[in-house]
Formats: structure tokens, C-alpha cells, sequence
């Protein structure tokens, strides 16, 4: 499945389409396609290896103010993938004539043209076994290698056209103590570096020599607490919903205290959905081109993530997100502390590594409870002690990511998804490290 | 094109005479869904949503090593690259794989399954939207009332699977997602009230499931919440309504008892288990009221199928009875791992995607207890019902679980309202805590659409069953603890 291979056959059928439209009709196509390689490893050896080659697209159909979609996947052969998009198309023209039209249909009719193709190289499955295993030797590693080229594009009948190419790997792995306790690592790459992979490597091991001290008992409690950028993303993270002019309208969104001025954010606080960290397309599959949009800033809800249909319901402006009004590259405003000097200024606390599971235990408070994971530590006077056992936590993030906030840090770490439900993400979130008074643990 | 299984089986058998030789294994498993999806939100029509998929999954096991390929190109030539591209992969394992696995063998297996009703026409879409719309006109004008929605979600699902022993296995699920949604708020907060089932089975699973008429409940409860005080905090007896159950199943007996888990495969995303093979056979889990079972056939249970994503054939085993944890969730090749026995639940959770170890209906079974003699004999306790917020430790111990619906229990009577109702409690001592087993009248068939797990992730459906419990004296807290 080569690029040119993709992009022809993509070009093919959004032409065909187009002559297809018959008395006013309009049309979108989002196109996602993959060919992936996963495999798993577990205690340095090969689990499970599969590969995935997968199209897929979504084609929507807009008529008379009524509108539907279909998601359908695709063989790569023009003529077939041709046969199915026609019946795809007489079932949504079907469906239409069932509707009434809909009160809140608003187009992009914005016509554009965004192309980025971007090659890596990657190893080979042979290649990439032999690195880990041999990388491993002597550690007990679990974790899974994805790799290959992303594909998507997006055409529609009023000039919108997006094509994206990037090809990528990862290697999200965690080097496990024998005491059980375990260091994460996520090593991501276009140009796939051995000699960078064995420097994480290396990274890890030192790591490891702090997870063999005994570990450290916690009684629940209020601590001082240094969150790493892998923890503090889990932090934020939980906001991702609240941003969306639809959970704000329709009271479902934890920023909704903020909106309302019930409660109040760190001044140290900034965040903004970015049009691109690089990864990402530039455009989105509802056919409009991303755009830069602050949505807190100095502690202020200052914007949301709007699309089309929430612009037309509650009276606002689209801001270049689709449907699911989620962020897809999300950077959080850097501080003043020096990564270097994060556990002098913690003095005596935790060192939170990653947090675990969270979820809203009141999501109008925006209060979270999760746990601790992975290379977390008890911290005396500036020194690793000891790691710390599994621990609860419960509190807003209006605590978290507001009074209590002492510091960030001025170094920023950018973080590449590795979810593969259905297909492999390419969302990234740039984001430092911070320090906060009074993290409670619960259990 | 590949897309009928006549044609899948020519296909596989040719593979077989020009690449397999002795003492190599290999299957395809063909997956077709087509899924609509459709709203109704403050009485206007969400523009609906029809997904539609088909592909195939080839496995081979050569000389030990066992490589998957997918591939949605279903052209004789697409499907020939994917065997190519797993055999390539499982020689490309070498001698570096974890296990060394022997060809299945035994003896094919030629059957069917398919939901109960499954062969009959689906309504057109504009009936499914009628009723719909006539669900969102039910709910009440109230000022509070700021939001509502009535979905309904139906997924028909096929698969055929066919391996070297000549097994070939044809699976065929009609799956019903009913749910209401409705928020309340007062100019400060909010309070969110749902109503859902998750079923397998013909048209009739929307109309016997409730969901018509439900929602004025769903909205006068939206309601009573946004008025309740906050659930109190401190230790009480915990009375669980079966869409809570489910909850508490899934998290703290289904993942613990997962093999892979046990075995270390999962320790990078969705963690380990607190669980260790020694356990099995011994080890007191709950108290002698529980029994937990791996039930593939109840009917309308989500999880209900004749035979799992490898071909073995699936029954009901007790895997906690008595308290007594007996047996894990392996399916065949975490039970070679293991030399133990497990049950059928090796399951993908599409095309695109290798079997795992995973839950397929998991239930608690019935007790003697009426729901009305469960809340009498509660002196100060807690009721609470349909789960809003869940979170467990990676060993499946530590939990925090909120519901949307509470209701204060004192002297053997339901009290009032409290809305924010939260408990937690660590796994391996809440399930001993179990006072009380509804029976029958209390059980209820529901599940989930979305199981988190697995490296690529997977995310499938999970079918539980449950009676009303009673847990002794369980830390439950509110909304500003």
C-alpha cells in the first residue's frame, strides 16, 4: 500500500462522487486508512505479532437540509471500493428522505487545499525483535511496538480537499522490578534510532535501581507533590470534554464552575487547542481546517471548542474542530522552574511518575480520584527514598490546577498518543511538569 | 472479493495445499457489522449515523510462533499478501518468541449461532425514529430540565471463522443499545440521570427492555437529585441495584481474573491482578454467598455465543462458588500457558484485532432475598443504583465506584434522596462483606458495548447478569468528601 497508491485511489473516489451528486446534492469524505505492524512483548520476548491494513472512510451525504453519514471500510481496489461507496450512497440517499431537515445543519463551505506527506523509516519486524530482546536483555519488559504509515484525507464537494501522510512508530514499554514495581517509557519516532532507543533503555535501568529500595507506606492524607509531565497529562487530560461548546451548553462540562465563576483556576494555568503539532492533519474529518484557540488562559475560560452544528445551535463561531469537540493538540503553557530543580523545590513529598484511571468522582466540582502508577516516589530533603505503594487520590482539579498550584516547569515535554482503538491516534499534547501543595490521598 | 463464505473456505483450503505442511496451524475469521446509530436531543433529530465493516483476520502458527495479519482488502490477492504477511511475521519471531506453541489440533467443529429473533427484518429507520422522537416529547417542560436525549444503537454483527483442523464456526449477533439521558440544573450544578440496557436478541429487546415510557422516571429523578443533599459520609450498609452490580462485577472479579493479566501480558496497559495462579481452588474470594459464573448461554446476555474468537466451544462454569475462587478467565491458550482450566473466552474484538483473554458474560447468581427483605433487614444503610464514575487500581484491588441514584436507608426503610453517592473499598475485602443475594424478581440481563483492553487496544462488548447485593459496612461518601 504505497502512498501514491493511496492518494490516487482516494482522488479516484472523491471524483467519482462528484459526478454522482444529482438536484443540489453535497457531499463530504473523510478517508483514514493504516498499515500497521503490533508486537507485544512481554518479559523481553515476542508475545503476539500482527499487522492491521485497514481503510476506511466516512462518507456524508447533505441534501435539502437534511443530512446523514456512513462509515464503511474499503478494499484499495479503485473499481470495488467504487461498487461499495454507490451503495453506500443510494442507503444514505434512502435514509434522507425519512428525515426532516435539521434545525442546526451549518456547512463549511470553505473550499481548501492542505497536503503534508512526511516518510520515516521504520525497522523491520526482524529488526525491531532483535533490538528489544537484545535491549532487554536482563530487565523483565512488557509493552508493545505499533508502526507505519497513517493516512488521512478528506474531499468534498465544495472544494475541500486534505490529504495527510505520516508515518511513525512507537514503543511503549515498562521495565519491571522484581519487587513488582515498574518504570514506563515511551520512545516515538519517525526515523527509527537504535541508538536513541537504547539510551531510554538506559534511562530505565538507572530508574530501576530507585524502584529496589523498600517501598514507602502512605497513610491517606494532603502531600506536597511534584506531578511529571506523563502524571500531569493524566491531570489534564480530564478536561479534553469540558472544553466543547456542547458540554458547556448543555451542563455536562467540569469546567462549568469556571463558566459559571464558582470556581477558579492558577493564574499559572494557559492551555490552547493547537491547528498542529506536526503530527496531526491540518484539517479535521467534518471538512474544515484546524485553527489555533486558546481556552484557558492566566486561570480564565477564554474559549471553547466550537463546531459547526454547536456554531449554528447556540449562536457561536466554528473554530476548525469537528463533531466530537475534543482537542487533538493540546499545549499547556510553560513555567519558571527548572526541570533540574524539581525535587530540591519539592523538598519533602512525591514525585508522581504517572496517576492511573482517573475519573470524575463529582465532575461539577471537577473533583478526580485515580491512583498512583509507575515511578512514583517518596522524597526527603530534595533525595529519592523510596518508591511508593499504590495510592488513591481524590481532588478537584480547580485544587490542583488552582490555589495549590506552586510551580510549573520551564522545560516542556510533547507526548504522542498510543491509544489503538480501531486505529492507531496521532494526538499529541506539549505540556511541562508541576508542583502543587496538598494532593490528597484517600486510600 | 472474498465476501461470502463459500468463497472464504475455497480460499483457505487452497491456502492449505499450497503453504501448509505438516505440524503448521492456521485460521481465518471473516467479520461483517453494519451499525445505526441514532438520537433524538431536546426533541431534534441527531443526523444519524450507519457504520458499516468487513475484513479478515488470518492466523498461522509455523514452527512455534503464532502471527496475525488483517487486512480489509478482501480481493483473492489482498487476502493472499495478509498470509504471506503472517507468515512472514511469525518467522520473523525466530527463536525469540515467549512461547513455543504446539499446532492445534482436534476435531472440527461445523455449527452455528445466531440471537434469538436475529433472522428477522430490522425496522427502516424512520420507525426507530419515532420512536425515539416520542421518547423525547415525553420528557416533562421544566425549567431545570436543560437537556435530554433518547438513542438507540443496533449492531449486526456476522462471523465466520474456519481454521486447518476444518472447524468452521458461523456466528450471527443482533445487538440492542436503548439509552435515555437527562440533566437537571439549578443555575450552579447539575445532576445527570441515564437509563440503558445492552441486549442481544430481535426487535422486541427494545420495547420488553422498558426504555418506552421510562424516561419521565429518568426525568423526575433528574430532578429529585438536583434537590437531594449530598450522600453523607461514613461506613453503611451498601444495598447495589443490578446496573451498579454489573459494575462492580466487571471491574473487581472479571479483569482479576483474567489470565493474560495474571500472567504478566497486560502489566504495560490495563495492568496485572492481584490474583495469583496459586489462588485457584482455594482461595476465599467473597463470602459463601457468591457465585460467580462464565455463562456464554443466556439468552439476550451480550456475551452469549457457541464458541469463542479460537474455536473452542463455550459452557458455563462457576468460576467463584461458595466464595471460592475455582477457575480463571484463559481461554485455550492461556490454559496451555498454564496447564489449568479455563473457559471459552479467547475473543477479538474485530476484524483488525487478535484474540485476548476477556470476559464474555459474567454474571453473579440469583440468591433467596426479595428486595423488600433486603432493605428491611438494613439499619443504616445506603441505596444505589446505575454506575456514573469508575476507578481501580492496575492489581484490580483498590476501587472508587459513584452512582448516579442514591437513596438512605434507616431501620429497614428506604429514607431520602442523596444525590453525589461514591463508595470504595479494596476487592479482595469487599466481596467477603456480602450479606445478602436478591433472587430472581431482583435479576437483571444488562452489559456493556465498551471493554477497555489490550495492546493494540480493543475495546468489545461484555454481557453481565445480576441480582441486587448487600455488602456490611462499606466507606460511602458524597460529592465534597
Amino acid at each position: 500500500m504505497s502512498h501514491f497508491h493511496n492518494r490516487d485511489a482516494f482522488d479516484q473516489l472523491a471524483q467519482w462522487l462528484n459526478q454522482q451528486l444529482v438536484g443540489g446534492e453535497q457531499f463530504s469524505l473523510g478517508y483514514s486508512a493504516e498499515d500497521s505492524q503490533f508486537i507485544r512483548f512481554n518479559h523481553g520476548r515476542v508475545r503476539q505479532v500482527s499487522e492491521a491494513r485497514q481503510i476506511e472512510v466516512t462518507l456524508r451525504l447533505i441534501s435539502d437540509e437534511r443530512h446523514a453519514s456512513e462509515t464503511l471500510s474499503l478494499t484499495g481496489e479503485v473499481d470495488l471500493d467504487i461498487a461499495r461507496l454507490g451503495k453506500a450512497l443510494a442507503q444514505l440517499r434512502a435514509l434522507l428522505v425519512q428525515l426532516p431537515a435539521d434545525p442546526y445543519l451549518q456547512l463549511h463551505h470553505q473550499a481548501f487545499t492542505s497536503e503534508r506527506e512526511t516518510d520515516g523509516k521504520l525497522p523491520s519486524a526482524a529488526e525491531l525483535i532483535e533490538q528489544v530482546v537484545s535491549l532487554s536483555d536482563g530487565l523483565d519488559m512488557v509493552g508493545i511496538y505499533a508502526g507505519g504509515p497513517l493516512y488521512r484525507g478528506f474531499a468534498s464537494s465544495w472544494g475541500g480537499r486534505g490529504w495527510h501522510v505520516a508515518t511513525s512508530a512507537s514503543l511503549d514499554f515498562s521495565l519491571f522490578h522484581a519487587n513488582g514495581e515498574a518504570v514506563k517509557i515511551t520512545y516515538a519516532a519517525s526515523h527509527w534510532d537504535r541508538d536513541a532507543l537504547a539510551a531510554q533503555f538506559a534511562q530505565g535501568r538507572e530508574q530501576l535501581v530507585h524502584l529496589g529500595k523498600p517501598r514507602k507506606s502512605l497513610s491517606p492524607g494532603r502531600y506536597r507533590t511534584y506531578f511529571a509531565p506523563a502524571a500531569l497529562n493524566s491531570l489534564v487530560s480530564m478536561l479534553r470534554g469540558g472544553f466543547s461548546a456542547r458540554a458547556l451548553n448543555n451542563r455536562s462540562s467540569a469546567l462549568q464552575a469556571l463558566q459559571l465563576g464558582t470556581a477558579s483556576l492558577s493564574a499559572k494555568f494557559s492551555v490552547s487547542e493547537s491547528a498542529s503539532t506536526g503530527l496531526e492533519p491540518l484539517f479535521n474529518g467534518d471538512g474544515s481546517l484546524r485553527q489555533d484557540q486558546p481556552l484557558i488562559r492566566a486561570g480564565a475560560l477564554v474559549g471553547q471548542l466550537v463546531s459547526a452544528r454547536s456554531a449554528r445551535e447556540y449562536g457561536l463561531q466554528a473554530n476548525g474542530v469537528d463533531g466530537s469537540e475534543l482537542p487533538s493538540s493540546l499545549v499547556m503553557a510553560a513555567g519558571d522552574l527548572p526541570t533540574a530543580e524539581v525535587l530540591q523545590a519539592l523538598g519533602t513529598g512525591l514525585y508522581i511518575g504517572n496517576l492511573w484511571y482517573l475519573n470524575y468522582s463529582d465532575v461539577g466540582l471537577a473533583r478526580v480520584t485515580g491512583l498512583t502508577r509507575f515511578a512514583s516516589f517518596w522524597v526527603e530533603d530534595g533525595q529519592i527514598v523510596a518508591p511508593i505503594d499504590t495510592m488513591r487520590f481524590d481532588d478537584s482539579l480547580y485544587s490542583l490546577l488552582g490555589d495549590n498550584l506552586l510551580a510549573l516547569t520551564r522545560e516542556r515535554t510533547l507526548r504522542i498518543s498510543t491509544r489503538s482503538y480501531n486505529q492507531r491516534d496521532a494526538q499529541t499534547v506539549l505540556l511541562p511538569g508541576a508542583l502543587v501543595e496538598g494532593f490528597t490521598l484517600t486510600l | 472479493m472474498f465476501e461470502d463464505t463459500s468463497s472464504l473456505r475455497l480460499l483457505l483450503s487452497r491456502f492449505s495445499q499450497l503453504r501448509l505442511g505438516a505440524g503448521r496451524f492456521h485460521s481465518l475469521r471473516y467479520v461483517q457489522h453494519d451499525t445505526v446509530g441514532l438520537s433524538v436531543t431536546r426533541n431534534v433529530i441527531d443526523p444519524p449515523r450507519r457504520q458499516s465493516s468487513c475484513g479478515v483476520m488470518l492466523c498461522v502458527r509455523v514452527n512455534g510462533n503464532e502471527a496475525f495479519a488483517a487486512t480489509s482488502d478482501l480481493t483473492e490477492q489482498g487476502l493472499s499478501r495478509a498470509y504471506d504477511r503472517a507468515l512472514q511475521l511469525a518467522q520473523a519471531t525466530g527463536e525469540l518468541g515467549l512461547l513455543k506453541l504446539p499446532p492445534l489440533l482436534g476435531e472440527a467443529v461445523h455449527t452455528a449461532y445466531a440471537s434469538p429473533g436475529a433472522e428477522q427484518p430490522l425496522p427502516d429507520t424512520a420507525y426507530w425514529l419515532d420512536v425515539l422522537r416520542g421518547e423525547s416529547a415525553r420528557v416533562p417542560r421544566h425549567e431545570k430540565l436543560v437537556n435530554w436525549s433518547a438513542g438507540l444503537r443496533v449492531t449486526d454483527r456476522q462471523q465466520l471463522y474456519i481454521d486447518s483442523t476444518g472447524s468452521e464456526i458461523f456466528t450471527h449477533k443482533r445487538l440492542f443499545y436503548p439509552r435515555l439521558d437527562v440533566t437537571a440544573f439549578d443555575g450552579r450544578q447539575s445532576q445527570r440521570r441515564t437509563w440503558t440496557v445492552a441486549r442481544q436478541g430481535s426487535n422486541a429487546v427494545v420495547q420488553d427492555s422498558g426504555f418506552v415510557g421510562q424516561v419521565e422516571q429518568v426525568a423526575d429523578q433528574a430532578l429529585q437529585l438536583l434537590a437531594a443533599p449530598n450522600t453523607p459520609q461514613g461506613p453503611r450498609d451498601l444495598l447495589l441495584m443490578p446496573d451498579q452490580m454489573i459494575l462492580q462485577i466487571h471491574e473487581s472479579i472479571g479483569h482479576p481474573l483474567e489470565m493474560d493479566r495474571i500472567l504478566g501480558d497486560e502489566r504495560n496497559f490495563a495492568g496485572t491482578s492481584f490474583v495469583t495462579p496459586q489462588m485457584f481452588g482455594h482461595y476465599q474470594y467473597g463470602s459463601p454467598l457468591l457465585n460467580v459464573s462464565f455463562d456464554p448461554q443466556v439468552q439476550s446476555e451480550l456475551g452469549s455465543y457457541s464458541h469463542d474468537d479460537e474455536g473452542l466451544v463455550a459452557n458455563k462454569h462457576l468460576l467463584i462458588e461458595g466464595g471460592v475462587l475455582k477457575r480463571p478467565l484463559g481461554g485455550a491458550l492461556s490454559q496451555a500457558r498454564t496447564g489449568m482450566d479455563g473457559v471459552a473466552n479467547s475473543r477479538a474484538c474485530d476484524w483488525n484485532r487478535a484474540p485476548i483473554d476477556r470476559m464474555a458474560n459474567l454474571n453473579v447468581e440469583p440468591g433467596d432475598q426479595t428486595l423488600a427483605s433486603m432493605i428491611s433487614n438494613i439499619e443504616h444503610g445506603i441505596l444505589m443504583a446505575t454506575n456514573r464514575s469508575w476507578s481501580i487500581d492496575q492489581a484490580r484491588n483498590k476501587f472508587q465506584f459513584g452512582c448516579e441514584w442514591g437513596q438512605l436507608i434507616e431501620n429497614g426503610q428506604l429514607a431520602g434522596v442523596v444525590k453525589n453517592p461514591n463508595y470504595r473499598g479494596v476487592s479482595s475485602q469487599f466481596w467477603r462483606n456480602l450479606s445478602a443475594v436478591g433472587d430472581h424478581s431482583t435479576f437483571e440481563v444488562l452489559g456493556t458495548p465498551n471493554c477497555g483492553k489490550g495492546e493494540p487496544n480493543q475495546s468489545i462488548t461484555v454481557g453481565h447478569a445480576s441480582p441486587a447485593c448487600v455488602f456490611q459496612q462499606i466507606d460511602v461518601f458524597g460529592g465534597q468528601a
